[in-house]
């Protein structure tokens, strides 16, 4: 047991700590993401890159910096940015999902074409995965993909697309192979945005803002070649995928810092004079000194090259419950000054009672996205624990 | 940074696992526990040998010279196996009471003691130096440490006091309410701040009693898990039903994050002052609600099984209850987390 840093990491920090001093005024402020980058974001996003405190580990010939994979050093650099208050650079579905999945599957060319291009902020990207008809049970997708004169020619729906209105590519799953098996029908295809037969319409969730989007196809065609990994290998693409998206939800330093703000939100309303107040508030601060230490186990075994197994499936199931929790504390500290709400609108910094309220809202969702806390402890108990498949039901 | 166990701290565990498991069998549990002492020579004579009341002694004194962490991780495999050692009081805070507030020559006359495992200490909070309730480890102690509220700490022998030993619920371990009469006492001498002292020592034990829970909860879950895996009604194995597994993924995802909570309370002890209080308090709070979740959703898990006499499991349930209440229970230690913060007076 060992919590310093040794020399390697300490001189990183340091490294971290100069640049901060030096550019940490052209930072673009905290929050945002549900627009796309403005000029200011993407250059500190370009200088992110070129200091590697973006992409560290994407190697230089797709623009990234090329550093040995170290998890403590990834550790190393988000405390610093985030203990400074400092934006960490953008975190899209492109940067986060397509990226890692290009570089593990993608060809020479796709790498070449997408990953610089991507991690430097000039392409953004969403995801069309999920349909009306198919959400946890995403492999039951219906929008077709039809080869035709060297193009698949697309036509379905996708929801909850998250950046659609704005975002420049879209990764796709389509059934391309319907004779096949359902997980084996699948292709996962790269296409613009802006290719003719594409509609998109914003979806307005309950936070009030439209998060996501509708995204309707009518005989979009997508050039053959713009497959990842070849016909009906989708679903493992996907895969490939969500296993990156996972792993980003439920970061102990958000749930640090929301709890200093509701601490703070306590104080000031004077409520740590009411004993039940206290108590719900002490709970969660033991939650959350659990919660940090399982992660810095966490960030060992990874370190180390260890699959932690259910340690780290339980990660986004209890993250977010975690983080709803510390929300509903802090809602029900407003009291009846949390319940006027009206948000200023995407670009501007809200009053803290909307800004709790959005987060409240937004963990609702947070817990049915990237697979549902009920998928989640599906795969929680069969896979980390063993537990026995349900028996599949007979086909009606 | 590397937060995990020492390859040294890995060996002691597996050490440790194999002793009980040849010595804590079902059986052995049912027997010692009707007489309810909490006490098993022959078990206590292979503990010795391992070393383990030398844990926390300085080498200079015939120990190991090991920290809180440590006993922590030897805590785990206890309440893992339910075994009838006395560990938190005995070992854990008695050694510490004389290693951070006890006179050289003190030390000296005691502490190679311990770790030949010649003294056993029952241990207690007294208001006025009367009388204690509820001591730990008082089972068939040879000698009782007692605490009065300034902090000072008293040694009596256990033949000058009286004792009224209860087997308590939890049948591993009693409870047991003391009297002194004139008895002769050694004072330790923690001559700068005694109380400060007595918490470092009333912490250590609050992470080793939430050690202790976390390895009788995930005793209970692991063999909770293993039923249902082969347990079979309506013609199918009852695990695969989505009920109960969404059970065991609460249960793992309340669990899994208590054992690094535990170990980092306990290295605080041993080496982060600034963070020792908070994580003792919040650590034997959070075990103590978790401890209880499991054992009840273990239980109910093994259906009518569970209930019963026959399975055993209940040992474990009321150990865990036991590990609840001794030293604080959650609602006394969170406020008194509350008021080490200042946010209550």
């Amino acid at each position: 047991m060992d919590l310093s840093l040794s020399d390697k990491h300490l001189s990183l920090q340091e490294e971290v700590r100069g640049f901060i001093r030096e550019h940490g005024h052209e930072s673009p402020k905290l929050g945002g993401g549900r627009k796309r980058p403005d000029r200011k974001a993407l250059d500190w996003q370009k200088l992110l890159v070129d200091h590697g405190y973006v992409a560290r580990t994407i190697p230089r010939e797709y623009g990234g910096y090329g550093a040995e994979p170290d998890v403590m050093e990834a550790a190393v650099i988000a405390a610093e940015f985030a203990g400074a208050g400092i934006y960490a650079g953008l975190t899209n579905q492109g940067i986060s999902m397509l990226v890692p999945t290009l570089l593990e599957v993608g060809t020479e060319t796709q790498k070449q074409q997408w990953i610089e291009q991507t991690i430097r902020g000039d392409v953004i990207w969403c995801q069309g995965y999920s349909e009306p008809g198919a959400g946890s049970d995403l492999a039951s997708l219906t929008t077709r993909g039809v080869l035709q004169d060297g193009h698949f020619v697309i036509n379905g729906q996708k929801i909850w697309t998250s950046s659609a209105h704005y975002a420049d590519m879209m990764f796709l799953l389509c059934r391309t192979e319907p004779d096949q098996p359902k997980h084996d029908g699948i292709s996962y295809l790269l296409l613009s945005m802006q290719t003719p037969g594409i509609e998109v319409r914003p979806l307005r969730t309950m936070t009030g803002r439209a998060e996501f989007n509708e995204v309707f196809f009518t005989d979009v065609r997508v050039p053959e070649d713009q497959i990842v990994l070849g016909r009906g290998k989708g679903w493992y693409v996907a895969n490939v995928t969500l296993k990156h998206e996972r792993s980003m939800i439920g970061s102990a330093e958000k749930m640090t810092t929301r709890l200093e703000q509701l601490i703070t939100l306590m104080k000031e309303r004077g409520l740590l004079g009411m004993a039940e107040y206290r108590d719900r508030l002490l709970k969660l601060q033991g939650e959350v000194i659990a919660w940090k230490a399982h992660n810095l186990r966490l960030l060992t075994e990874a370190a180390q090259g260890v699959d932690s197994g259910v340690k780290r499936m339980i990660i986004k199931y209890g993250g977010t419950m975690l983080g709803f929790r510390l929300a509903s504390l802090a809602i029900d500290a407003l009291g009846t000054d949390g319940l006027p709400f009206e948000s200023a609108g995407e670009d501007a910094e809200d009053d803290d009672a909307t800004t709790w309220n959005i987060d409240y809202l937004y963990d609702v969702g947070l817990m049915i996205g990237g697979g549902s806390n009920n998928i989640q402890k599906n795969i929680i108990s069969e896979r980390g624990l063993d537990l026995p498949r349900e028996p599949k039901v007979a086909r009606v | 940074m590397e937060f995990a166990l020492s390859e040294e701290q890995r060996l002691f565990a597996d050490s440790l696992r194999g002793l009980l498991a040849d010595r804590v069998s079902i059986d052995a549990l049912r027997r010692h526990a009707d007489g309810g002492t909490g006490f098993d020579a022959a078990l206590w004579d292979s503990l010795v040998e391992l070393g383990l009341p030398g844990l926390l002694v300085p080498e200079r004194f015939g120990g190991a010279g090991l920290g809180v962490l440590d006993a922590a991780v030897a805590a785990e495999l206890l309440g893992g196996a339910a075994a009838f050692a006395p560990f938190a009081g005995s070992i854990v805070m008695a050694t510490l009471a004389f290693v951070h507030g006890a006179t050289e020559a003190l030390q000296d006359a005691w502490l190679p003691r311990i770790a030949a495992g010649e003294v056993r200490f029952g241990v207690g909070f007294s208001q006025n130096g009367g009388q204690i309730t509820a001591a730990i480890d008082a089972g068939a102690p040879t000698h009782l440490l007692v605490y009065l509220p300034d902090g000072t700490a008293l040694v009596v022998a256990a033949e000058h006091a009286s004792m009224r030993m209860h087997r308590s619920i939890d049948r591993t371990r009693p409870v047991t309410d003391v009297r002194f009469d004139q008895a002769r006492a050694v004072v330790l001498d923690a001559a700068n701040a005694p109380l400060a002292t007595m918490q470092r020592v009333l912490d250590a034990g609050r992470v080793v009693l939430a050690a202790d829970t976390l390895g009788a909860a995930q005793h209970m879950f692991d063999q909770a898990l293993a039923f249902v895996k082969q347990r079979v009604q309506f013609n199918r194995v009852i695990g695969s039903f989505q009920a109960v597994k969404h059970q065991f993924a609460d249960m793992v995802t309340m669990l899994e994050p208590c054992r690094a909570m535990v170990w980092y309370a306990a290295y605080a002890q041993d080496a982060l002052p600034d963070e020792a209080r908070l994580t003792a308090l919040q650590t034997k709070a959070h075990l103590g609600d978790v401890g209880r979740d499991i054992a009840r959703m273990a239980t109910e898990a093994h259906g009518g099984m569970g209930f019963t006499d026959l399975l055993g499991l209940h040992y474990w349930f009321k150990r865990i209850s036991f590990n609840r209440q001794m030293l604080g229970g959650p609602e006394h230690c969170r406020e008194e987390a509350a008021r080490l913060q200042g946010w209550t007076a």
